[in-house]
């Protein structure tokens, strides 16, 4: 089936809320209200949104320290989400996870795995669940080109591959780990080509075309929904900022390539497509307003939130 | 009469028990499916509840641990078998900074109902890398439940607690004792985590020992008993949650102390317990606390060197009554 006008207009309007609401939470983490590092996603919108587009609700999304994104497009609530950022009592997870471990389980956000690669082989267990409870969902799991260095990539791609699980592992290849460069990682050009060692599919796709992206993991949901097995889709794609919040990430890389990239911004891009397509002028205005206010709610929902008591201490160790 | 069974047997039972009283119930691990494990502890199981329920994996801890997680937080309850205690160190990122912390890091969203079985303390030559008790590795990390069972029914009711627990459990089954035999009863039981149990009454002095040394205290509990010193022995058989104050009830009582573990002394067992008797029964002790333990070093190969690294009954009775006298 293909994408009507609508959903369309809700993948601009996602893309867009991740992008403001990352421009909220740096402006916040600037002015020193938000108690941990944070992990933004500027450059990288049209991944989460192509992605999750493809997902019903009780699908699940399992995701990183470079997290809100996906929650934002799995549907979870921006308030709530800005609350868990800064640590409140109202947030996701009770202010006790942060930035890093946001999720949502009854928006199924399973958890942010904060340990570069940890989430893979977590996704491949959730996989393996759904598997045996005889469902039809399933899972998404997301993680940069640094993470496919890791042990975990390869022993949790083994097993999804192995057990034929329905996994869709989506490498979010912003060329940049911490400081260090794609090419200063590895010899390799495609992450995706690693999906050959497993004996599943790898993917390349540009990661700034959210049509593209919807595409090619359309393909890889539906074979994994048909017990199919998993697929590695690579999104090639940018970091703008620093690896956190208050990294410059000018040390290592060069105006000219940072320049480069923003010129090829995911969301003017979607913006253009839309426009020559029809006359929705009006619509993206109306969403960009709504965003705007949307995003500015959530940030004043946080601030305005109760931290929690110190009863909230000891609880739910167990 | 109450019939007899090895731990292995006891421990099979266990788990053939909960995979049928729950679909939820998985096995997963290194050699558990076709071979039914290397001490043919989950042998038959295959047979009876199929390779989907029981599962070999790749030799993958991390991976296969990841994936125990993921699926415990999903709607199973998994229990994945470590074939050595060692290769928990192959895992570790998952049990510590996962298993352990989701449920808190996550506000109480999500519950991690897993269990992990392993054998621990070898015994016989193994190495350094294949004979460890690291017991203590996980008492610093909270959420973790940590049980040590040293008798076959001890074991059965714990790791039937285990399974039906919802928060994660690492279970650390005893090698040297895995064939010892010992009374089994035929019905349904379970034995709560967190209550320490007395395994022999004693007014002169306590010993509280873990895991396969709970065997040997005994046994030094009967040797000091032709003395006249009669000992009280106490296994914890939960390390979290541990059970102290039936430690404290019973130096209350007897003002002496003895900790008994094949651990490396050094931030051991006897180390935590220790510190916790003189923070709760200070005043109640006649003579400062031994802990008899494996010395620090990683275990040798040869036979007599080996041997030296697991404590006897001879250690025991003599550090008894080098207190004592």
């Amino acid at each position: 089936m293909a994408l009507k006008r609508d959903d369309m207009l809700q993948m601009y309007r996602k893309m867009l809320e991740i992008r403001r609401f990352e421009e909220g939470i740096a402006d916040l983490y600037h002015k020193g209200e938000v108690p941990s590092s944070v992990h933004l996603y500027i450059g990288q919108e049209a991944v989460a949104v192509g992605i999750c587009s493809n997902l019903r609700r009780e699908d699940y999304v399992l995701t990183t320290h470079r997290g809100h994104a996906h929650n934002i497009a799995k549907g979870v609530s921006m308030r709530r989400l800005a609350a868990e950022i800064l640590g409140k009592a109202t947030g996701l997870c009770k202010g006790k996870g942060g930035s890093m471990r946001a999720s949502s389980l009854s928006d199924g956000v399973v958890y942010s795995c904060p340990i570069v690669g940890s989430n893979i082989p977590i996704a491949a267990g959730v996989g393996l669940s759904i598997n045996l409870r005889g469902t039809d969902q399933v899972v998404a799991c997301f993680f940069g080109e640094g993470a496919s260095n890791i042990g975990d990539f390869h022993e949790g791609i083994n097993l999804a591959a192995l057990w034929q699980l329905p996994v869709v592992y989506v490498c979010e290849n912003n060329l940049y780990a911490l400081s260090v460069s794609q090419s200063r990682s590895t010899l390799l050009e495609d992450m995706a080509s690693r999906a050959s060692a497993y004996g599943i599919p790898g993917v390349v796709v540009d990661g700034n075309d959210v049509l593209a992206i919807y595409e090619a993991s359309k393909k890889a949901v539906e074979n994994a929904r048909r017990e199919q097995g998993p697929t590695l889709i690579e999104c090639k794609t940018y970091r703008w900022l620093g690896h956190h919040a208050g990294d410059p990430g000018q040390a290592y890389r060069t105006k000219e390539e940072v320049e480069r990239w923003r010129k090829h911004c995911p969301i003017k891009r979607f913006k253009r497509l839309l426009l020559s397509r029809g006359d929705v002028e009006d619509e993206l205005s109306a969403i960009e307003a709504e965003v705007e206010e949307a995003v500015k709610d959530a940030m004043d929902f946080a601030l305005k939130s109760p931290y929690p008591d110190r009863e909230e201490l000891l609880k739910e160790v167990f | 009469m109450v019939r007899e069974l090895s731990m292995i047997e006891a421990l099979r039972e266990a788990l053939a028990e909960e995979m049928r009283r729950d679909p939820a119930v998985i096995i997963m691990g290194e050699d558990v499916g076709v071979l039914g494990g290397i001490y043919r502890l989950t042998q038959g199981l295959i047979e009876e509840f199929g390779p989907e329920r029981v599962r070999d994996t790749p030799i993958s801890e991390e991976g296969f641990v990841g994936a125990a997680i993921g699926a415990a937080v999903t709607g199973l309850r998994p229990v994945v078998e470590i074939m050595y205690a060692d290769f928990l160190a192959n895992c570790m990122n998952q049990i510590v900074n996962f298993a352990a912390k989701m449920r808190y890091c996550s506000g109480g969203q999500l519950q991690v109902p897993l269990v992990i079985r392993t054998m621990v303390g070898h015994g016989r030559g193994h190495g350094g890398d294949h004979s460890q008790v690291p017991i203590t590795w996980f008492m610093n990390v909270p959420g973790l439940k940590l049980a040590a069972p040293a008798t076959p029914h001890d074991a059965k009711g714990l790791l039937k607690t285990a399974v039906r627990d919802d928060s994660p459990a690492i279970f650390f089954e005893p090698h040297l004792l895995y064939r010892t035999r010992g009374p089994v009863p035929e019905g349904e039981y379970a034995i709560p985590f967190g209550r320490a149990d007395i395994k022999c009454r004693g007014d002169d002095v306590t010993i509280v020992a873990v895991s396969a040394m709970v065997q040997r205290a005994v046994e030094a509990h009967e040797k000091l008993r032709e003395e006249g010193i009669i000992a009280e022995v106490i296994d914890p058989l939960t390390l979290n949650p541990l059970d102290i104050d039936t430690i404290v009830d019973s130096v209350k009582k007897t003002n002496m102390l003895v900790t008994v573990e094949y651990s490396p002394k050094t931030g051991g067992v006897g180390a935590e317990i220790a510190a916790l008797v003189i923070e709760k029964a200070f005043d109640y002790l006649d003579a400062p606390i031994i802990r008899v333990a494996a010395p620090d070093i990683p275990v040798p190969v040869s036979p007599p060197l080996g041997k030296m690294t697991v404590p006897s009954v001879g250690d025991i009775v003599e550090a008894v009554k080098n207190l004592i006298v």
